[in-house]
Parts: structure tokens; C-alpha cells; sequence
């Protein structure tokens, strides 16, 4: 299904995603704080665009823009050609947290994206089933998410944003909140299952190596206001492997754009990052 | 049916009933019944070494002969039923109409503005200045009793259940948006579940509220058959192995209601590890 949008865009001509002249401001009480400035970005379809900055740069902000949750901006969002309404059955989200709801089970979570899917019952829970499959949690269908670890939560979420077969995977920092090896291990996974699914995906982080290795681009935001500072082409050798020359080269000369030296003292690392953080 | 049939086949390694009953009493926590045995044991010595007149304070043999004539002769069985009758009749009808009311300002905003600050109002009487008005309405006899009884009930059971269901954590209601629920599916998936742990907590307090108030009916407002009934009783006539009598009865149905709320709770929200 998702192959054959794949396609269809493609031949098309349309740009899976197309943001342009996007500005965009949050009024605090008296204050105005403008997060988002002259954002221009295409992506086509089944590409895995990673967005990298400092926090504050605006990074969630413009999810929550592309998924529908906040309509108040300025400039143009278009999904497929069509200027973002609303949430969608073609787009789904996985939040920094697992958000799945404690008071059903891993497939009762996951058959919560499918509400509307129209399909029947056993085609429902079939999909739930592969899903489940596909992110390894098979034997959990019926565990509640206070019996997970925070990975098999989270790869819970992950099967719950998938198994509607959404044309866009939105990924808000989905493995911020994990301990290092389990990070490691659901980036793998998260790259496997997005190439199996066809789908697009725009990946939010903070961890530069997470965006070097996730992605095909990668976009570094500057904050305050968030504004493209370059979007950089990743070399197939990067993306399969971390020790890879290109790998670490591409990954200091993002550092270098989030004003980050990496393989300077530890001393001047430090200043520099309370100089990003200001 | 013969009791064969009932046991399943698997069942056959069944252990002795006694020595089952044995491992039970042995596995029960024994330390919260230390204190029950010490007061029960201070009452003994008080009564035996007569700190206290025999007029003021029965010896706990009298309340057991007591218990057992009221059983045989007596009215206690048919006061203790009647006190329930009213006590549950009351916590139906105000538990419902909390429930409903509860449940329409939970899920409409509108509703909640116009109807909302009156309920908080009320809540802030206290129970017992109803009991005037409610007997001049529905006479001290037991509709008066029972309406008493439902207000008891009705004011927790009214404030959880609203509460319960507008505080949704704000990450749950962007997951919903995200998936785009419909309002049902909003309200079937993410207020009611959310909302049941702080129910429960208002039917506990319903629970207590109205046994209190049950106790509170029957003592105020005329007497009828009930154990409020038996409490005026033995303090008028002098009774004092059956006022002894009659408010340990009213702590061990308050101790059950108590333990039944838990168990319930347990029952319901499997999924809720707090």
C-alpha cells in the first residue's frame, strides 16, 4: 500500500512533504517568542530526513506542525500537495515518551491507531499481530504497559505509529529517553522497519550520531529563532557504519555547525557548549 | 449436582482441608489483631478490677450474652438489616445521580461552567446542617432517613467522578488528537479508564460517608426499627451492654464496607500498579 503512494508521488512529481517561507511564533502572555524562521524543506517520498539541534531550537515545534496539532503559523505546510488540516491517518507520531495508555494492553495499544482503518476484525488484529512481530514483542501482546521495560514500551509506540501503514513516520526524539545499548539497538531496528515499510520518516534529535546514522539528510536547526543553518547529504557508508571515515567526518562537521569541536580539549568542548546552550 | 462433579479433574493432588486451613491461619498476618487484643484485654481488667462501675461499662461476657439473647429474642438481626436496607437504598440513589451528574460535568465543558461552582457550593455545607431541612421535605421517617443518606453519598461520589474525568493529562489528550478519536472514543478510551482510579476513590468515601450518615439518620430523626434505634435505646433505658453491642456492630459493617471498597478496586484496575 505504502509502495504504491511511494510511487505514485513519486511519478507525480509532488514532494511527500514541502514546507515553505514556514514562520512561526508562540505568544507567551505579553511576550511573543518566535521558534520556527524562513523554514524551507522538501522531502521526498520514502527518504528518512533527521532533524538535529541544541534544545529550544524549535525541532519538536515543527512535528507538532507537520502532524497537525498546531495550525497557528505562517507560510505553507503541504503533505502530498495538500496543506495540512488536522492529524491524519497518513502521518503518525512517537513521542519522546511511550504515551501508551497504562489501562490497555500492548495490542490493546496498538489496535488504538486502527479505530478507523476499516478494516475488519481479523484483519485488525493480524495487523496488530505483524506489528507486534516486527518490533520482537510477540510474546507481550497481553502485557499492560506498567509490565515493560521503557524500550519494549517504546517499541510498543513504535508498532502503534506503523500499523496503519501511515505514509510519514514523525519521530519526536523517540529514543531520547532510553539507556545507551537499548538506544543502540532500536536505531537499528527503527532503520530496518522504516526501509521494510516504504514509509517517510522525519526524525528528530539531539544525538548527532543518531541523525547521521538515521538518516539520508540531515537537517542542523540553529536556535532562537529555529532556522536551517544547512541541510547535508549522508554517504551510504556512513549510514552503515559508525566507524566508517565518512561516518565520523560528517558527524564532526554537524558538531561543527552546532558550534560543538568535537576532538578538542575537554575544557574548550564545555565552553563551547554553554555558548550553544545560551 | 453431586460435589464430584464440581471438582475439576486436575484437581486431585487437593490438600487435607485441615492442614490447608492450618497453612492459612499460619500465613495470616496476626500483628493488626495485637491491638484488638490488647483493648479487648484492658476491658477485661477494667472490668474485672472494677476500674470503671459496672453501670458505665458492662463486662465483654455481657455484650456476647447480649449478642446471643438479641439473636434469639431479640430485634438486633432484624435492626442490623433493616440500617443496611436504608444504607444501601441511600448509596444507590445518591451514588447514581453523583455518578450521572458527575459524569455530565466531566464531559461537558458547557454543562460544567453553568452547573459546576453550584455543586462545589454544596460540598461545602456541612452534612449535618442538611438534616432539618430533608426531615421538614421528606418527614423523619425513612424517606427522610434515606434522603439524608443519598446526599452523603452523592457529594464524593459527585466531585471524584467530575474530576476524575476532566484532569486528563495533557500527553494523553495529544495522543488522542493525534489518532484522531472521536469524542466517544476519546471518552470510551482515555476520560473513563483515567478517571476510574479517582471514582473508586469517591465511592470509598460514599461508602464511609453514608454508613456515617446512616448512623446520623437514625440517631436525629425519629425512631424506627435500626440499630440508630437500639443506640437511643441503651442510653435512655441504661443499656449499656446493648449500646456496647450495638457500636461494635457498626464498626465491624463499616470495617467490611471498608475492606469490600479495597478488594473491588483491586478487581477493576489490574493494570493500575500504583
Amino acid at each position: 500500500m505504502s509502495h504504491a503512494s511511494f510511487s505514485a508521488s513519486a511519478t507525480s512529481g509532488v514532494p511527500a512533504l514541502d514546507i515553505r517561507n514556514l514562520e512561526k511564533t508562540f505568544h507567551v502572555r505579553d511576550n511573543d517568542v518566535h521558534v520556527l524562521s524562513g523554514i524551507n524543506l522538501t522531502v521526498e517520498a520514502g527518504e528518512f530526513i533527521t532533524i538535529v539541534g541544541a534544545s529550544g531550537c524549535g525541532k519538536s515545534t515543527l512535528l507538532r506542525l507537520i502532524l497537525g496539532l498546531d495550525r497557528d503559523y505562517e507560510g505553507d505546510v503541504r503533505v502530498n500537495g495538500e496543506t495540512v488540516s488536522g492529524p491524519g491517518p497518513d502521518r503518525a507520531i512517537v513521542f519522546q515518551e511511550h504515551r501508551l495508555l497504562p489501562w490497555l494492553t500492548a495490542e490493546g495499544n496498538v489496535g488504538t491507531a486502527l479505530l478507523y482503518s476499516g478494516l475488519t476484525r481479523q484483519e485488525k488484529r493480524e495487523a496488530i499481530r505483524d506489528h507486534l512481530e516486527l518490533v520482537g514483542l510477540s510474546a507481550f501482546a497481553t502485557a499492560y504497559p506498567g509490565q515493560l521495560s521503557g524500550g519494549m514500551a517504546q517499541r510498543v509506540s513504535i508498532a502503534r505509529a506503523l500499523v496503519n501503514r501511515p505514509r510519514f513516520l514523525l519521530l519526536d526524539e523517540p529514543l531520547g529517553a532510553l539507556d545507551a545499548l537499548t538506544r543502540l539497538r532500536l536505531q537499528d531496528e527503527l532503520k530496518r522497519i522504516v526501509a521494510n515499510e516504504g514509509s517517510t520518516a522525519v526524525l528528530v534529535t539531539h544525538d548527532v550520531d543518531e541523525a547521521v546514522y538515521l538518516g539520508h539528510r540531515i537537517v542542523v536547526l540553529h536556535p532562537r529563532p529555529g532556522r536551517i543553518a544547512a541541510i547535508l547529504p549522508v554517504p551510504a557508508a556512513a549510514r552503515e557504519d559508525r566507524s566508517s571515515p565518512e561516518f565520523v567526518a560528517l558527524r564532526d562537521e554537524v558538531l561543527g555547525l552546532l558550534g560543538v569541536e568535537s576532538g578538542k580539549s575537554a575544557v574548550r568542548h564545555r565552553e563551547t557548549e554553554t555558548r550553544v546552550a545560551v | 449436582m453431586s460435589a464430584d462433579s464440581i471438582i475439576p479433574p486436575r484437581a486431585v493432588a487437593v490438600p487435607h482441608p485441615v492442614s490447608a486451613l492450618v497453612r492459612r491461619i499460619r500465613a495470616l498476618d496476626w500483628r493488626p489483631l495485637l491491638s484488638f487484643a490488647a483493648i479487648i484485654a484492658l476491658w477485661f481488667a477494667a472490668y474485672e478490677f472494677n476500674w470503671v462501675r459496672a453501670k458505665f461499662l458492662p463486662s465483654p461476657v455481657a455484650v456476647v450474652e447480649r449478642l446471643w439473647f438479641e439473636i434469639h429474642s431479640g430485634t438486633i438481626v432484624t435492626d442490623l438489616l433493616e440500617t443496611l436496607r436504608r444504607n444501601i437504598i441511600g448509596l444507590a440513589i445518591g451514588g447514581f445521580i453523583g455518578l450521572a451528574l458527575g459524569a455530565l460535568l466531566g464531559i461537558s465543558s458547557g454543562f460544567a461552567k453553568i452547573v459546576g461552582p453550584t455543586v462545589l457550593a454544596q460540598r461545602q455545607t456541612a452534612l449535618f446542617a442538611w438534616v432539618p431541612l430533608l426531615s421538614v421535605w421528606f418527614g423523619g421517617a425513612d424517606v427522610g432517613k434515606i434522603a439524608f443518606i443519598s446526599v452523603a453519598a452523592f457529594q464524593p461520589i459527585v466531585i471524584n467522578t467530575w474530576r476524575g474525568l476532566t484532569l486528563v493529562p495533557k500527553t494523553y489528550k495529544e495522543l488522542a488528537e493525534s489518532l484522531s478519536f472521536t469524542r466517544w472514543d476519546y471518552v470510551r478510551l482515555v476520560a473513563i479508564p483515567n478517571a476510574l482510579p479517582t471514582i473508586f476513590t469517591g465511592f470509598h468515601a460514599a461508602l464511609i460517608y453514608a454508613w456515617l450518615a446512616t448512623v446520623g439518620a437514625e440517631l436525629f430523626l425519629n425512631i424506627a426499627p435500626g440499630l440508630g434505634g437500639r443506640l437511643t435505646e441503651g442510653s435512655q433505658l441504661f443499656e449499656i451492654d446493648l449500646l456496647f453491642l450495638t457500636i461494635i456492630l457498626f464498626g465491624i459493617v463499616g470495617l467490611f464496607y471498608n475492606s469490600l471498597a479495597e478488594r473491588t478496586e483491586g478487581l477493576f484496575l489490574k493494570w493500575n500498579s500504583r
